[in-house]
């Protein structure tokens, strides 16, 4: 039986190095975009500003980087160290997209970014700019593909058990490439990289600003953000919105479970906009409801309901309950490969094999399941309602901000009142958000898939590997207090670049070559208006 | 879909690009390895270090992504040994990581300020992420040559026996210091091609021959107990070579000196070792005669050879155990599906010439010896 402290501790471990991972990526995303976009300028208009502001965004996209890669070696390797058994049973499948990512992807933005920074003097304006946007493509792919293979975790499509090798086989690639709920999360997450990048340049700005400091470089990246901003967050919502409706055709118990839905409801279903989710009663109090609106985002129609979690749970029960005959015909399978009733057996219940395999919490062999038993199993799937709840809750409130703001900074950039100060300060201080929206946002898309680390095939427990906890908790006290360290040191030496500002010597050779301000001239300048 | 490559070709196909992978990382990002673990020997004083590191600084993170394409590689198509290793490897494997997680923040951020501890702290995270990477990869190279104890359930789930401190069993520790000199000659012969004309160059080139002789006396080493020492691996019976993934279905013993018997079946095969020597004898050379593309070419092919030797050494065997034969992973037992291995093929087929063309571009474009003016005058450089 496996140690439940192990595969407690194995998920602590993944979250945290996960969820530190992905302070990094979003940024990535989307400064990578707008470091092309003012590159492009720069090259079409040939103004010197918008070399500066590349570079000065360039020396902080550098910085976040450095990390976002640090933090991804340890993803890479990470499955085999801690998921063994998960590595093993679906490697065949979830392998290859993360193969592809390094071969389309990594690889063509690790080369290029270096490039990026050490070949602005060794190739023309047009080479130079064509490296940036192609490592800007070049991480936009990675995303891609590690969705790709993330959006198979949640949706396990083109795939089947074989016996013969005890696990997942791709039957179907392009069922697992084009697989709706990978491109749902693609879209909506690096719309949200778009949204954390033009956040990070509109705050710094902003805060450049309310200094009254270099405000022509300001007011153009201001500008910048404010349409990349607008463009993301509308994207990002709508998206997320996309998302939904991917969940209603094979998540639904994460979907009733962020609605805290106990009962399914006549359709077309409210949306609870509040309320206090009571897992031990079952029931959702003091909650506020929007009429039909979950049913129009989840079925997009009037007539089609939206599933309850009980009524779900009795549905897991009759799956357990099938599933005990595919372990029962796997085990016959295996003991003679010639029987023909057994696989007959094994073929039309292999779909719920997973479901048998939640029973090996309580025990070795499924089959000896008491009904009990098999009610405890089926109730196991309901994912932690009140963090669900809240989760989505508060991400998709600060989405619907996101919008409100960079709708209002658009329309200052466009009247050209950029130094409105009252909105300088709600810029400076909205920055955290995106990254709170985007942590809730991981959160819901893989604490909601629990018990499952394969949605329906494999529970997560299973997945670990042979470790004992000593082991985890040294990892876990290593990785926190590296990760700890790197933080701090990141966070104070962006800090360290926005207050010498863009016209710092970059180098950091301050002492050899004096700082000339060239930013003084451009002071003052009327601003440009959006390109 | 009918697959139009069989089985047993794939599955050779992917193991051959499982070191050709291994290659491509041990021969571009080894000599990023060599330079940060050179750096406190090779480099003194301030500027001499920022010489030393931007000889590396605009390619060393293209370079490392075979490592971490490897690793991709590894699970999909190899996914028991993906899974086999790194778990059973366990705090090794934190450390390697903890290692390489230092290297990226240590290039971009030494230089950032001023502060003479802040730069002297992060020249130690750089050497430690050049020089513990290049011992650890050695000594796990060790260790699967000797076997490594886990066993497989029927469910084939894997589990291993013995500690951390196993793996540092006296052959592992001799493979452990050829991967470190083998790096380290890789590193010397770059910063002799890629530094300016100075005492950065000089040094490097003075340490790069004790790198080349050690490495030849430690493959030498290992050979010997290769050949007479007490372990490899022998499948019994019939194999089937386009059989289902599943290691139990194969019968495996323990047979002392067997890694040698591939040379005897397949003689072409001691092209492997002829250039492991061969490379570091031409990196003397070329050291001998003022040419650095003769001890980098050197360096490189005795890199390729030494690497290729441990592999053709161990075929059909990726993984062998050394406590329950059985549990051994081939290439015969341990791949991916049939399509799988396809679809990777095609990918990589399409890709791989992709980023060698555009790698060997950035490589052109940064060409030349890195001065201690470039370095200092500002910029863009670490």
């Amino acid at each position: 039986m496996i140690d439940m402290e192990v595969a407690d501790l194995s998920r602590w471990q993944f979250a945290l190095t996960a969820m530190y991972h992905f302070l990094f990526v979003p940024l990535t995303l989307g400064l990578a975009f707008m470091l092309a976009i003012m590159e492009s300028v720069y090259v079409m208009t040939g103004r010197k500003v918008w070399r500066d502001m590349t570079k000065f965004w360039g020396a902080l996209f550098g910085i976040n980087f450095a990390l976002g890669v640090s933090t991804g070696i340890t993803m890479e390797f990470q499955f085999g160290m801690n998921w063994s058994y998960y590595s093993h049973y679906v490697g065949d499948v979830f392998g290859a997209p993360l193969a592809i990512e390094g071969l389309m992807a990594f690889f063509l933005e690790a080369t290029l970014v270096g490039l990026f920074f050490f070949g602005w003097d060794r190739m023309s304006k047009q080479a130079h700019l064509a490296v940036t946007w192609f490592m800007a493509i070049g991480t936009n792919l990675s995303a891609l593909w590690i969705l790709i293979a993330n959006g198979w975790m949640q949706n396990p499509v083109g795939s089947e058990f074989n016996p013969e090798t005890m696990r997942m086989e791709v039957t179907d690639f392009m069922a697992v490439l084009f697989n709706p709920v990978a491109q749902a999360k693609f879209v909506h997450t690096v719309a949200a990289g778009y949204v954390t990048g033009a956040l990070f340049v509109l705050a710094i700005s902003a805060w450049f600003l309310l200094q009254r400091r270099y405000r022509g470089f300001a007011k153009r990246s201001m500008t910048v953000a404010a349409a990349f901003g607008l463009m993301g967050a509308l994207s990002v919502v709508v998206l997320g919105d996309e998302s939904g409706y991917a969940l209603t055709h094979n998540q639904r118990m994460k979907l009733a479970a962020l609605e805290a839905m106990w009962e399914t409801h006549e359709a077309p279903a409210p949306l609870t906009l509040v309320g206090f989710p009571d897992v031990e009663n079952q029931t959702t109090h003091f909650a506020v409801d929007v009429p039909w609106v979950l049913g129009l985002i989840a079925t997009r129609s009037l007539d089609q309901e939206v599933q309850g979690i009980l009524p779900l749970v009795a549905i897991a029960e009759t799956r357990v309950e099938n599933g005990i005959l595919a372990f029962d015909a796997l085990q016959r399978l295996r003991a003679d490969e010639t029987d023909i009733a057994a696989r007959a057996q094994f073929e039309e219940t292999k779909m719920d094999l997973g479901y048998a395999l939640l029973l090996q919490r309580y025990m070795e062999d499924p089959r000896e399941a008491t009904p009990e038993q098999i009610r405890q199993a089926a109730f196991d799937t309901i994912p932690d309602v009140p963090v669900m709840f809240w989760s989505f809750r508060f991400m998709a409130g600060i989405g619907l901000y996101m919008i409100l703001l960079f709708g209002v900074a658009f329309v200052l950039c466009t009247m050209r009142r950029h130094e409105t100060r009252w909105f300088l300060w709600v810029a400076l201080f909205s920055l955290p958000l995106p990254w709170v929206a985007a942590e809730l946002g991981w959160l819901l898309a893989e604490y909601g898939r629990q018990p499952w680390i394969i949605e329906g095939m494999l529970p997560t427990f299973l997945g670990v590997s042979s470790l004992n906890a000593t082991q985890i908790w040294m990892t876990i006290a290593g990785f926190t207090a590296l990760y700890g360290a790197l933080a701090v040191v990141e966070v104070m030496l962006m800090l360290h670049f926005i207050r010498k500002g863009p016209y710092a010597d970059k180098g950091g050779d301050t002492a050899s070559r004096p700082a000339h301000k060239p930013a003084i001239a451009d002071d003052g300048m009327t601003p440009v208006p959006a390109e | 879909m009918e697959i139009p490559i069989s089985y047993e070709v794939l599955r050779v196909l992917w193991w051959g690009l499982l070191g050709v992978l291994l290659i491509g990382f041990a021969a571009t990002d080894g000599f990023d390895f060599g330079v940060a673990g050179l750096l406190p020997f090779v480099a003194k004083t301030d500027s001499e270090r920022r010489v030393a590191i931007n000889t590396v600084g605009p390619t060393w993170e293209g370079n490392q992504v075979w490592f971490i394409l490897g690793g991709g590689a590894i699970f999909a198509a190899w996914p028991m040994v993906y899974a086999v290793s790194f778990s059973g490897l366990y705090l090794a494997m934190f450390v390697l990581l903890a290692a390489l997680i230092l290297r990226p923040v240590g290039f971009k951020y030494r230089s950032k300020r001023e502060d003479k501890r802040w730069r002297a702290m992060w020249d130690w995270a750089l050497f430690t992420g050049g020089f513990v990477p290049a011992l650890l990869f050695g000594v796990a190279v060790g260790n699967v040559l000797v076997g490594v104890p886990f066993r497989l359930d029927d469910n084939l789930r894997a589990f291993w026996e013995g500690s951390f401190f196993d793996l540092l069993n006296p052959f592992a520790i001799l493979c452990g210091l050829l991967s470190v000199t083998m790096m380290g000659l890789h590193g010397a012969a770059w910063l002799s091609m890629k530094a300016e004309y100075g005492p950065v160059r000089d040094r490097a080139r003075t340490l790069a021959p004790i790198f080349a002789i050690t490495s030849i006396v430690l493959f030498a080493g290992g050979g010997l107990v290769m050949a007479y020492g007490p372990f490899g691996f022998a499948e019994v019976g019939r194999v089937d070579p386009s059989g289902p993934s599943n290691p139990l279905r194969t019968e495996t013993v323990a047979a002392a000196g067997a890694w040698l018997s591939n040379y005897g079946a397949h003689p072409w095969m001691i092209l492997a070792p002829v250039l492991g020597f061969g490379g570091a004898f031409a990196a003397l050379a070329g050291l001998r005669l003022n040419s650095e593309s003769i001890t980098f070419i050197g360096s490189k092919l005795s890199t390729f050879g030494i690497i290729s030797t441990a592999g053709l050494s161990m075929f059909p065997f990726i993984l062998p155990s050394s406590i329950d034969a059985n549990s051994s992973l081939t290439v015969w037992n341990s791949s991916s599906s049939q399509l799988t291995l396809f679809i990777m093929l095609i990918t990589t087929a399409i890709f791989l010439p992709i980023i060698l063309a555009y790698t060997a571009w950035a490589f052109k474009v940064m060409w030349g010896r890195v001065t201690t003016e470039d370095v200092t005058s500002g910029g863009d450089y670490y």
